[in-house]
């Protein structure tokens, strides 16, 4: 069954290169916000400016990974949706492929996909935006791919409930950007109402921003083991409600 | 039978809200034989077979495919049926060559890609991406998966919709000759010609029922007994000497035109040897045999296009 996931991978990355604009949209776009954005403010930054809000001298490649992670989860319930409305998925699953290969497929391509991007960012930005020798680029990169593969399988629990193809970009939309908007990057997780701050936890998202946050600014995986594994178990949590919920056709 | 059937249907039931898809089937589908569901646009064919394929679950009732279970034995069942679905797509942006290649990767005896695409006349768009196919092509390539790890028993779902005739008798040799390896077929059509030259044995549907099974001939001789023949003599008593045929319906003349109706396998040699015994000169001569086509007339009250 390995050998069906590898192959049934392979396809789906050249099929997805073969489309110009899902390519500039996953990793264009990311790559594209963090040199315009590097390009106005490196100098200030590298200067250490005072006067520089937090947000940019800090979160920036926070801000810009999580924006690779929700672009993935986007266009995921995107495929999802187009794949169930044509038929695809139905015809996938009426072969020996088990279904967990066929999703496992596209995750696999939205994490390749992710690390492509954190990879050209990394290049792209070097000149504008000093990646301070200590960031742990490796140790990054996983806790990128942990945040996304806990976000993607909300994705697919997302993409069980939208309706229609059509619909599914806006509504994927709607649900990710307020939880972002909750995630801790803009506000403290701890200023937010207690309400707020409830929903809030229950969302990868913030998290996932901790442990990145985190483990850019060196801080190891020991201090944000409770990040991760609360991004394991939401993985775990989202991919059986979806296996339980998810719709073939 | 001392086989077991290939596939055994026990009065499935599937309803959709307040629509009762399916009603009360049973049918048995023999190893070897070419079967098809024949009805009218939402009569249940397609519903019937994703049941059996195990892509539906019917409400009701019970079904048995090559000795296992559709819904329980999926995975052991999947690698011994072929299935082309009445209304699939593939990626977008999947080459002819690629979709075949995976497909062979998923089976374990997978037979050869290549000459499939060759049998399907696709050869010349291996490269092309699937979005660039003509209807008639998409659907040739699907039958090509469907059929890609020789499978002991094929499920086409409106097998020639929207092929040209050429490629649809192309495609009914391919499927005689999966009957000649000894494979077995359920396939659904709106045919009737291709019912009846391509299946030994037909299941009639209509809203969500089985209104009949059988041979074709054995449905047309049930159903439609009747036969027709005309005759065109200027022998003027013509009309008077058919009267005393058995089992003869009526007779009537216009001009030089007898109209000769009746039933039985047995008129038309009737019509000829009366022909013979008076020495009558025959202008012209013409016989209408009644086929599937009239007894879907005659058994559903609609035509199978409307
Ligand atoms: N997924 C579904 N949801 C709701 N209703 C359905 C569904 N599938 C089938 N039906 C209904 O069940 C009935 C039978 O449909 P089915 O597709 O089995 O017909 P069919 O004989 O294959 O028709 P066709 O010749 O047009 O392919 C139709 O009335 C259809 O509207
Ligand atoms: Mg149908």
């Amino acid at each position: 069954m390995l050998r069906g996931l590898w192959r049934l991978t392979w396809l789906e990355i050249k099929i997805f290169v073969r489309e110009p604009l899902g390519v500039i949209g996953t990793v264009g776009v990311p790559v594209l916000v963090f040199v315009v954005l590097g390009r106005l403010l490196g100098p200030r930054v590298r200067a250490g400016a005072p006067d520089m809000p937090r947000f940019v001298s800090v979160d920036l490649p926070i801000f810009v990974s999580i924006l690779i992670a929700a672009s993935a989860v986007l266009s995921l319930v995107a495929i999802v949706a187009i794949y169930r409305e044509g038929g695809i998925l139905k015809r996938l699953r009426a072969t020996p492929l088990r279904p967990l290969t066929i999703l496992a497929a596209q995750v696999l391509v939205k994490l390749l996909s992710t690390a492509v991007t954190l990879a050209l960012m990394m290049l792209a930005g070097r000149r504008y935006y000093p990646v301070d020798a200590d960031v742990p680029i490796a140790s990054f990169t996983l806790a990128l791919l942990l945040s996304t593969l806990s976000i993607v399988s909300l994705g697919f629990l997302i993409a069980s409930v939208v309706p229609t193809a059509r619909f599914a970009q806006p509504i994927a939309t709607l649900i990710v950007y307020p939880m972002i908007g909750l995630s801790g990057l803009f506000v403290p997780v701890e200023a937010l109402p207690p309400t707020a701050q409830m929903i809030a936890r229950a969302l990868p998202f913030t998290s996932a921003v901790s442990l990145l946050r985190g483990i850019w600014h060196g801080e190891g995986w020991y201090r944000h083991a409770g990040d991760a594994a609360v991004l394991t178990v939401m993985f775990v949590i989202f991919m059986t409600l979806s296996s339980k919920v998810f719709r073939w056709e | 039978m001392i086989h077991q059937p290939a596939i055994h249907v026990a009065a499935i039931r599937k309803t959709y809200g307040r629509t009762v898809a399916v009603n009360d089937v049973s049918f048995d589908v023999r190893p070897g034989e070419i079967f098809g569901l024949i009805g009218p646009n939402g009569a249940g064919k397609t519903t019937t077979m994703e049941c059996v394929e195990g892509l539906r679950t019917p409400d009701r009732g019970a079904i048995s495919v090559l000795g296992l279970d559709p819904k329980r034995d999926a995975y052991a069942l999947q690698k011994r049926i072929g299935v082309q679905l009445q209304e699939a797509q593939l990626q977008k942006r999947i080459k002819v060559w690629e979709a075949v290649a995976l497909w062979a990767s998923l089976y374990q005896k997978p037979g050869s890609g290549d000459r499939l695409i060759e049998q399907l006349g696709l050869s010349d768009k291996r490269n092309a991406w699937f979005m660039s196919l003509s209807g008639g092509q998409k659907q040739r390539l699907f039958i090509a998966l469907a059929l890609i790890n020789d499978p002991e028993l094929v499920f086409l779902d409106e097998l020639t919709t929207g092929l040209d005739p050429q490629a649809r008798r192309a495609i009914w040799d391919l499927v005689r000759g999966i009957r000649r390896r000894g494979k077995t077929v359920l396939l659904t059509t709106h045919l009737m010609e291709e019912a009846e030259r391509l299946c030994d044995r037909v299941a009639i549907i209509d809203h969500g029922r089985i209104v009949d099974v059988g041979t074709p001939a054995e449905l047309v001789r049930r159903h439609c007994p009747e036969h027709t023949v005309v005759v065109a003599t200027d022998d003027p008593a013509a009309a008077m000497r058919f009267r005393d045929i058995p089992q003869i319906d009526s007779v009537t003349s216009d001009g030089l035109r007898v109209t000769i109706r009746g039933r039985g396998d047995d008129l038309v040699t009737q019509v000829i040897q009366r022909l013979a015994e008076h020495r009558m000169r025959v202008i012209d001569f013409r016989t209408e045999t009644p086929t599937l086509e009239d007894v879907f007339l005659r058994l559903t009250g609609h035509a199978i296009r409307e």
